[in-house]
């Protein structure tokens, strides 16, 4: 009984804390490797010509390895997304928060669970098939792959991420609050465009923060969709090739060790810091709410 | 008590589905007095208190019959904009409820959702005057910008007040409203009550009987739903004429 008791005692000090560090070591490992890997390609460029170098030309003799057309489009393919998800992601929370009756709430957040839960290459798929047609019709491009496309898929990838940490904080508002609106005589509207809204808005710019960094670290689709051409964006509605396209589509062809696969290892190191700047800010954010 | 009527209340029912929760309420309440309802917990009094500004609507299958009057009008007749109604009655909560906002918006907020102010002007001079009816502006009037949340939980109960009376109701409810506060703090509401009821018909629950001797004109005893007696509060607590309502207010039960 003793030695039992012993045993399980250890279990919950020792192994328990070893398996939560487990995510730290390999976030940690993570990270020496990617900046492992990447500074050797600053042999090759200076920093300065790596982040604002306007070619990207890696297997040429010299190879130019500017990434900053990549970022645009990064950058392009994010921000599209993020403004086509967050009126449907909050619309959707607010409406399963404020307005939905239990039954019909017991519907959609499933469905939001799944549409969560699909593969980002079937939604690549369905962007090709089905989208980028369009797209092209409508617009009359020469070929519907492009950042427009990309930024609608990618948004719709988003909304589940939005619209769920959008409507956990609009639902966390006490009745008390809302309590208080209704008795000064505001309808329902203005209750939650006036009241509610305002005292969720952290949760809000929290839900919008890792719905950016969901989109900016989005692979598949954008390798599918964004039609892959690397040059400066002139607008949303040409081909481009965001960073993560980049990466994936290169990585398997490049040589190892070369300053090209370097390269490919420090836009990752950029992805990544970029990633942990946001999720910092949205942890900060998440953290604000809880001292009003 | 044969002063002006404010509240007629007449064959008055209510329903939470099943429940039966206030049963053929017969009840005057009188305006520019304070009238007191007491009672144990689930007697009916806060579902009284929220049937006058119509806020138990938000709750699903509630339900009311009988006749509930304010200045002759019929509080649950189909027509009436049931938003207008809150603004003619405010309430004040058990517990301080002001938004996240600044000091200053807590008090226009009313006045913005029924848009009650021409200009700026206008808007900064009726938050002064109700700031001050509430006895809160000496405290806040260099800090009007932070946040309501720094306030003390008493004078986030006084910001509450002032909130309510910016739109000039003509019925304030109360419910239980230093229920949260401390001595000091419930004292400067009670002395504010009193002072209110020039100018409001003020209708209060209160847990806490010795509140209701202390503030109120008249006094209604509640249970299982039903209004057991109704009277002068000075007459309520020295020569009540129910054995029950001796019962209660004597602390025999409740």
């Amino acid at each position: 009984m003793a030695t039992h008791k012993g045993m399980r005692k250890n279990f919950i000090e020792w192994i328990l804390p070893l398996t939560a560090s487990v995510s730290l070591v390999f976030l940690l490992g993570i990270a020496c490797t990617l900046v492992a890997a990447s500074l050797p390609v600053f042999k090759s460029v200076t920093l300065q010509g790596f982040l604002f170098g306007k070619e990207w030309i890696p297997t040429a003799e010299t190879p130019s390895l500017g990434i900053w057309s990549l970022m645009i489009a990064s950058l392009y393919v994010t921000l599209g997304a993020i403004i086509f998800a967050l009126p449907l992601g909050l619309g959707s929370a607010v409406y399963i928060a404020e307005l939905a009756s239990p039954t019909v709430k017991e519907v959609l957040k499933p469905v939001m669970e799944i549409l969560a839960g699909i593969p980002s290459v079937v939604f690549g798929f369905f962007g090709i098939v089905f989208v980028a047609p369009i797209v092209q019709r409508l617009f009359h491009l020469d070929t519907g792959l492009c950042g427009f496309t990309a930024a609608i898929i990618l948004g719709i990838i988003v909304i589940p991420t939005v619209a769920s940490i959008s409507e956990d904080a609009v639902s966390a508002i006490s009745k008390d609050l809302r309590n208080a609106s209704y008795a000064l005589g505001a309808n329902r509207w203005e209750t939650i465009i006036k009241a509610v809204l305002p005292a969720a808005k952290s949760g809000i710019f929290t839900s919008i923060i890792l719905g950016i960094s969901r989109a900016l670290g989005e692979t598949m689709t954008v390798l599918m969709v964004a039609g892959g051409a690397v040059k400066i964006p002139t607008g949303l509605f040409v081909p481009m090739r965001p960073i993560t396209a980049t990466i994936a589509g290169e990585m398997g062809e490049t040589v190892v060790g070369s300053p090209h696969y370097h390269a490919l290892f420090a836009m990752g190191l950029v992805l990544f810091i970029i990633n942990i700047i946001f999720n910092l800010v949205a942890d900060r954010f998440q953290k604000g709410k809880r001292n009003v | 008590m044969s002063d002006e009527i404010r509240i007629v209340v007449k064959n008055f029912n209510a329903y939470y589905g099943e429940k039966h929760a206030l049963k053929n309420v017969n009840i005057d309440i009188p305006a520019n007095k304070i009238m007191a309802m007491i009672g144990p917990s689930g007697c009916g009094k806060s579902t009284f208190l929220r049937s006058i500004n119509r806020m138990n609507d938000l709750i699903e299958n509630f339900k009311v019959d009988g006749q509930m009057m304010i200045d002759g009008n019929d509080v649950y007749d189909k027509t009436i904009d049931v938003t207008s109604l809150r603004r003619r009655v405010g309430m004040v909560f058990q517990k301080p409820n002001p938004f996240p906002k600044t000091i200053y918006e807590n008090v226009a907020y009313g006045l913005r959702v029924n848009r009650l102010f021409k200009d700026n002007k206008e808007l900064e001079h009726k938050i002064e005057k109700s700031l001050v009816e509430a006895g809160l502006w000496e405290e806040v009037k260099d800090d009007l910008d932070k946040s309501a949340f720094e306030l003390s939980g008493g004078q986030q109960q006084r910001l509450c007040i002032a909130r309510a009376l910016v739109i000039q109701p003509e019925v304030i409810l109360m419910d239980e409203p230093t229920a949260s506060l401390d001595p000091i703090s419930t004292a400067k509401i009670e002395e504010l009550i009193q002072v209110l009821k020039k100018d409001y018909t003020i209708v209060i629950v209160t847990h806490n009987m010795q509140q209701a001797a202390r503030v109120a004109d008249n006094t209604s005893f509640f249970m299982l739903g039903e209004l057991i007696e109704y009277d002068v509060t000075s007459r309520m607590f020295t020569k009540p004429v129910k054995k029950i309502t001796e019962d209660y207010i004597t602390g025999r039960f409740g």
